[in-house]
C-alpha cells in the first residue's frame, strides 16, 4: 500500500469516526446531565445524585403526564396493529385496483408534514368535541402508527408462503383460524416490530399532541416541549433518558426477534 | 362498502365467490381506510378548500403569501435550510453508509447501532441535548475557551446554525439507513470484476459502485429533504425564535391568531411541495422505500 492511499485510508476512517460521534455524543452526554446534582448545566456535573429523578417521580404533573402517555401510546398500538394488519392482509391477497390506492393512503401519515397532520385532526376534533380527550388521542396516534404496522406486515406477508394457509382451509380450516393458526404465528416477528415502531412512534409523537391534548390529558412530550420553550429544566434529563432507554429496549426486542427469525 | 345491488346479476358460483371475496377484503381493509380517510384526507380536502375561501371565493390567501415579505422569507429560509441539509447529509452519510456496507459483521452492528440509537431517541430529547451542549456556557463553548481557540463564546444556538445542526441530526440517519439497505445489496463480485479488468479503485467505485448506489441517494435525499421542509420542534427549540420555518407559521397562524385562511393557503403550499417530490420520486422507486428504509 502506497503512503498516499495509507493517508486517504486514515482520512476516510476519521471522517466516518466524527460522523458517529456527531450522531452519539448528543445522546450519551444526557445520562451524565441527568445524574447531576446542580441546577446548571455544567460538564462534566460538578457532582452526582439522583436529585432530578427524584424530582420527576415526586411531581404529579409529571407523572399523570407520562401515565396518560403510556396509556394512550398502548392503547394505540392495540389499535393500529389489527387494523393495520387486516389492511396488509386484504393489499396482499386481493388484487382489486382500489388496493393499490389503499396503499398509498396508509403510507399518507409518514409523507404529510405532520403539522398539516396535526391542524387536521384538531380541526376535525374542535367539530366533534374530541380535543383534550384520551380516545382523541388514542385515535389520532393509531393513525399515524398504521403504517409503520403496514409495511412491517406487508413485508413478512411477501416473505411468507401463502400455500399453507390455502392448505390449511382445504382441509376443513375456515379462514380466521387459518390466518389466526398458521400465518400469524409464521409472521409474528413482523407483527411485533410493526406493533413495537407503532407504540415508539406514540411515545415520542409531539406536535399532534401539542394541539389535541390538553388538561388532563397532557402527555408527557407536550409538557417537556412546553418546558423546555421558556427554560432548560434539569428534570427534562432524566426524563430523556427514561424515554430513551424504554425506545432502545424496544428496538433490541425488535432486532433480537429479527435474528431468530434469520 | 357494503353497499351491493339488491338482486346480483345471475353469476356463475366462481364469480360469486370472487365478489365474496372482493367484499371482505374491503370490509378488512376499511378499519384502517376509514380513520385515515377521517383523520388526515378529509382535514386536507378541507383545507384545500378554506384557503380559497372568505366568506366566498378568494384567492386573497395566495396573494399575501406571494407578496407579503414574512412569507416568501419564510419559505426561502425553509428551502435553503432544507437544500443544505440534505447536501450536508449526503456528504456526511455516504462514507458512513459505505463503512457500514462494506465493514466485518462484529464493526457493522456498532456502526448500525450508532446510527439507530439516535434514529429511535425522540426528537425533542436531542433539540435538549444540543441545547446543553451548544448553549453560551455549554459544552462546545466550554471546550474551545479553555482550548483557548477562541475569547468569548460563540453564538452556536438560538439562531440559523443551531436550527441546521440539530436539524442535520436528527436527519442523518434518514440518509445513511436507505443508503446502507441499497450498498449491501451490491455484490461484491462485481467490484471484483471491475477492478481484475484493470480498474483503479476510485474507477471501479465511480463507474460500478456509485451509479448502483443511486435508488439509495434518491430514496435518502427525498426523505430528508421532505422531512426537512415540514420541520417544526427543532427550529422552534433551537431557532431562538428567530428561524421561523413553513411550519411554525403554519402553527402561529392556528395557534395564535385563528387564521385559519391564511394557514390554510400555506399548508396547501408545502403540501403540494411535498406531493409533487414524492409523485416524481414514486415514478422512479416504490414510495415504500422511501418512507420506510429499516
Amino acid at each position: 500500500m502506497t503512503n498516499r492511499s495509507a493517508l486517504s485510508r486514515l482520512a476516510y476512517l476519521a471522517l466516518v469516526l466524527l460522523v458517529l460521534l456527531f450522531l452519539a455524543v448528543p445522546i450519551l452526554i444526557i445520562v451524565p446531565m441527568s445524574f447531576s446534582d446542580s441546577r446548571f448545566l455544567a460538564f462534566p456535573p460538578p457532582g452526582y445524585s439522583l436529585r432530578w429523578y427524584e424530582a420527576f417521580f415526586g411531581n404529579a404533573d409529571w407523572l399523570d403526564a407520562a401515565r396518560t402517555s403510556l396509556t394512550v401510546a398502548l392503547l394505540a398500538t392495540l389499535l393500529a396493529t389489527p387494523a393495520g394488519f387486516m389492511a396488509a392482509y386484504a393489499m396482499h391477497h386481493s388484487r382489486l385496483r382500489a388496493m393499490k390506492w389503499l396503499r398509498t393512503m396508509l403510507l399518507l401519515p409518514l409523507m404529510v408534514p405532520i403539522i398539516i397532520v396535526a391542524i387536521g385532526v384538531f380541526f376535525v376534533y374542535a367539530r366533534i368535541g374530541l380535543v383534550a380527550t384520551l380516545p382523541g388521542l388514542v385515535v389520532a396516534h393509531a393513525m399515524l402508527g398504521l403504517p409503520y404496522v403496514v409495511i412491517a406486515v406487508s413485508a413478512g406477508l411477501a416473505g411468507f408462503d401463502a400455500t399453507q394457509e390455502m392448505v390449511a382451509r382445504s382441509l376443513g380450516m375456515n379462514r380466521l383460524r387459518s390466518v389466526l393458526t398458521v400465518t400469524l404465528p409464521q409472521i409474528r416477528p413482523s407483527v411485533v416490530s410493526g406493533a413495537v415502531f407503532a407504540f415508539i412512534s406514540s411515545l415520542d409523537e409531539t406536535i399532534v399532541s401539542l394541539f389535541i391534548a390538553g388538561g388532563d390529558n397532557q402527555t408527557l412530550t407536550k409538557r417537556m416541549f412546553t418546558t423546555l420553550r421558556d427554560e432548560i429544566d434539569p428534570t427534562i434529563a432524566a426524563i430523556s433518558v427514561m424515554l430513551t432507554a424504554t425506545s432502545f429496549l424496544l428496538v433490541l426486542v425488535v432486532i433480537g426477534l429479527q435474528r431468530k427469525k434469520a | 362498502m357494503q353497499a351491493c345491488a339488491p338482486t346480483p346479476p345471475p353469476a356463475t358460483p366462481s364469480r360469486r365467490h370472487a365478489r365474496r371475496e372482493d367484499r371482505l377484503m374491503l370490509a378488512l381493509a376499511a378499519p384502517a381506510a376509514l380513520v385515515v380517510l377521517l383523520l388526515l384526507v378529509l382535514p386536507m380536502a378541507w383545507l384545500f378548500a378554506q384557503s380559497f375561501y372568505d366568506g366566498g371565493f378568494t384567492l386573497q390567501h395566495y396573494r399575501r403569501i406571494f407578496t407579503e415579505r414574512i412569507y416568501f422569507d419564510t419559505f426561502a429560509l425553509t428551502f435553503r435550510i432544507s437544500v443544505a441539509t440534505t447536501l450536508l447529509a449526503l456528504l456526511l452519510g455516504y462514507p458512513v453508509a459505505y463503512a457500514a456496507a462494506r465493514l466485518p459483521q462484529r464493526w457493522r452492528l456498532v456502526v448500525l447501532g450508532l446510527v439507530l440509537v439516535p434514529f429511535w431517541t425522540s426528537v425533542l430529547v436531542r433539540a435538549y441535548a444540543w441545547l446543553i451542549l451548544l448553549q453560551r456556557t455549554g459544552v462546545v463553548n466550554k471546550g474551545l475557551q479553555a482550548a483557548g481557540l477562541i475569547d468569548s463564546p460563540l453564538p452556536l444556538v438560538h439562531n440559523e446554525l443551531g436550527t441546521m445542526i440539530g436539524t442535520l441530526h436528527i436527519l442523518l440517519p434518514f440518509m445513511i439507513l436507505p443508503l446502507y439497505a441499497t450498498m449491501q445489496k451490491i455484490p461484491h463480485d462485481l467490484l471484483m470484476a471491475g477492478s481484475s479488468l484493470g480498474g483503479s479503485p476510485a474507477h471501479v467505485f465511480r463507474r460500478v459502485f456509485l451509479p448502483l448506489s443511486l435508488p439509495g441517494i434518491v430514496a435518502g435525499c427525498t426523505m430528508v429533504f421532505v422531512l426537512c421542509l415540514g420541520f417544526y420542534i427543532t427550529p422552534e427549540l433551537l431557532g431562538g425564535g428567530k428561524t421561523i420555518m413553513v411550519s411554525m407559521v403554519v402553527s402561529r397562524n392556528v395557534e395564535l391568531y385563528n387564521q385559519w385562511g391564511a394557514a390554510s393557503a400555506v399548508s396547501v403550499v408545502l403540501l403540494a411541495c411535498v406531493f409533487a417530490i414524492f409523485a416524481l420520486i414514486g415514478r422512479f422507486l416504490p414510495l415504500e422505500r422511501v418512507v420506510a428504509p429499516r
